[in-house]
């Protein structure tokens, strides 16, 4: 059996007295795209955060490439995590900084290009999420939702990572810019082979970016699946969360 | 909960948040500092820092200074020429403002305007998820915000209080000589005959004091701000009165230490 690329067990964080993760298990298999589903609230930035170190989780296991990150030592850690690129809900630009140098720039902090070749690899990856070369010398304030997020992807995407996580890339856009990302999300993972992860609620952007799905509820993985079982799934938590009823299991959690 | 152990709660959370607050505000500091003396550097970060905490406050310290001296002059002779003792007026002007009102005042108006602006930014930065974003693109925003800002702040604040001291003689000598009927020689040489090296080197050393606590409260409410505008809010403002209460305690402890001997 192959290894997954990331392999979680027993996760667990609490804020306080509020346990948001309460022993998550989660196995990504390499070259796929998992598709992580739940309320707002259930835990699901606080578990990509995790991986990618900005929160500490309390216990668990968290293994990239079968090698625990929360045990490794700290640049043993910063290297697994460095293949990770992560596209932002909001795109999180820097906006002290021109489009080219947003692209470039985790390519520059790890010296891989030189600065002087920075702006024609960043016109470069801009074409590959379909903007024109006249986009790089252009501040992000200046720039709509939907080019900033094809600005973010390209940031995320230009020093090729071996893992790609996606926090609600459609969520903010309109249906049709929705549809031209996630089209961009799954042309860049083929291209590279990554494995992704994505975060999202919106379920047409589920199916078209994921393989696997998986749903987090009470702090715990409690379905996974393929991504095309979402809608016909008959677990119960599941059906109400996507189809969107008011009613049902979940509406118990909502009220405490 | 009955009346004195609500007092008794509110008590220990007070105490319990200053601690916290404290200790936070120490570890940030020495990760901030660690982070200046070890690669990789970023000159072009800090030349910018030095740009907006050291140029860009240069008119505002410029002004202050030079209407400080002017008053002082002003003020002191009032006071003095009631018992002839117009000639200290030079030694006045000179030693408060290279010992005391040149720091001092040249920090208040820093941390109004670049130690503000510091925090305003790096919260911005915070909420809309800039500095996690840092970290995902290899590079620690500590070393990348925060230590070519703790950097700026100490090298650029003696620099604008060299200034400052420059200007505020220069205030009280316009209007010794020009409204006073102070000869220009007179006023110079008295100005010198009582300014010892260590009145100017004192002040350096608090202006760069002063300049590291602008750029660390800046910094440190900036980047734990949270919760949106508000917060950012709360973050700009809570820099710019905890920088001026710690350089006015600071300035004090400085001045025991320095010529109390």
């Amino acid at each position: 059996m192959t290894q997954p690329k990331i392999r979680i067990r027993g996760l667990k964080k609490a804020f306080g007295d509020k346990k948001v993760l309460d022993g998550i298990d989660l196995d990504v298999m390499p070259g796929t795209g998992m598709v992580v589903i739940g309320g707002s609230g259930s835990g699901k930035s606080v578990l990509i955060k995790s991986i990618i170190g900005l929160v500490t989780p309390d216990s668990g296991v968290i293994e990239i490439d079968g090698e625990d990150v929360l045990k490794a030592s700290r640049g043993r850690a910063h290297e697994l995590r460095a293949q990770i690129g992560m596209l932002f809900q909001n795109g999180a630009l820097f906006d002290s900084l021109p489009v080219w140098e947003n692209v470039t720039f985790g390519l520059l902090a790890q010296k891989k290009i030189r600065r002087s070749a920075a702006r024609d690899k960043a016109i470069e990856v801009l074409a590959q999420v379909g903007l024109a070369d006249n986009v790089a010398a252009l501040s992000p304030s200046e720039l709509s939702g939907g080019m900033q997020k094809r600005v973010a992807l390209a940031r995320a995407i230009a020093s090729e990572p071996a893992i790609m996580f996606f926090d609600e890339p459609t969520t903010g856009l309109d249906p049709i810019m929705g549809a031209v990302i996630d089209e961009l999300i799954t042309d860049c993972v083929k291209r590279l082979g990554s494995t992704s992860v994505a975060i999202t609620h919106d379920m047409a952007s589920a199916q078209r970016i994921g393989d696997r799905a998986a749903m987090l509820y009470e702090g715990r993985v409690c379905w996974t699946g393929a991504a095309e079982e979402l809608l016909t799934s008959t677990d119960p938590v599941v059906d109400q969360f996507t189809h969107g009823r008011a009613h049902g299991p979940i509406k118990m959690a909502l009220r405490r | 909960m009955k009346f004195p152990l609500n007092m008794v709660a509110a008590l220990g959370a007070l105490v319990l948040g200053t601690v916290e607050f404290v200790g936070e505000l120490g570890i940030f500091a020495i990760s901030g500092v660690s982070h200046v003396f070890r690669p990789p550097y970023y000159p072009r970060l800090i030349w910018r820092s030095l740009m907006e905490i050291g140029f860009y406050s240069l008119p505002v310290v410029a002004l202050t200074a030079l209407f400080t001296g002017m008053v002082l002059a002003l003020q002191s002779y009032t006071g003095f020429s009631r018992f002839n003792a117009e000639s200290a007026i030079a030694s006045i002007v000179v030693l408060s403002v290279t010992r005391e009102l040149g720091p001092v005042l040249a920090g208040l108006m820093v941390s109004g305007r670049a130690g503000a602006a510091m925090a305003a930014e790096l919260g911005t930065m915070r909420v809309t998820d800039q500095i996690d974003a840092l970290s995902t693109l290899s590079t620690d925003p500590m070393k990348y915000l925060v230590a070519p800002r703790l950097l700026a702040g100490v090298i650029a604040m003696p620099l604008l209080v060299c200034i400052a001291d420059i200007l505020g003689v220069m205030g009280g000598f316009l209007v010794s000589t020009e409204k006073l009927g102070f000869t220009p020689g007179t006023y110079l040489i008295s100005t010198f005959s009582h300014l010892k090296t260590e009145d100017v080197v004192s002040g350096l050393i608090k202006a760069a004091v002063f300049g590291f606590i602008i750029s660390l409260m800046g910094c440190f409410n900036g980047y734990r701000s949270k919760g949106g505008a508000q917060g950012v809010g709360a973050a700009t403002t809570s820099a710019v009165v905890t920088a001026s209460i710690l350089i006015l305690a600071l300035d004090y402890i400085l001045t025991q230490v320095l010529f109390v001997k």
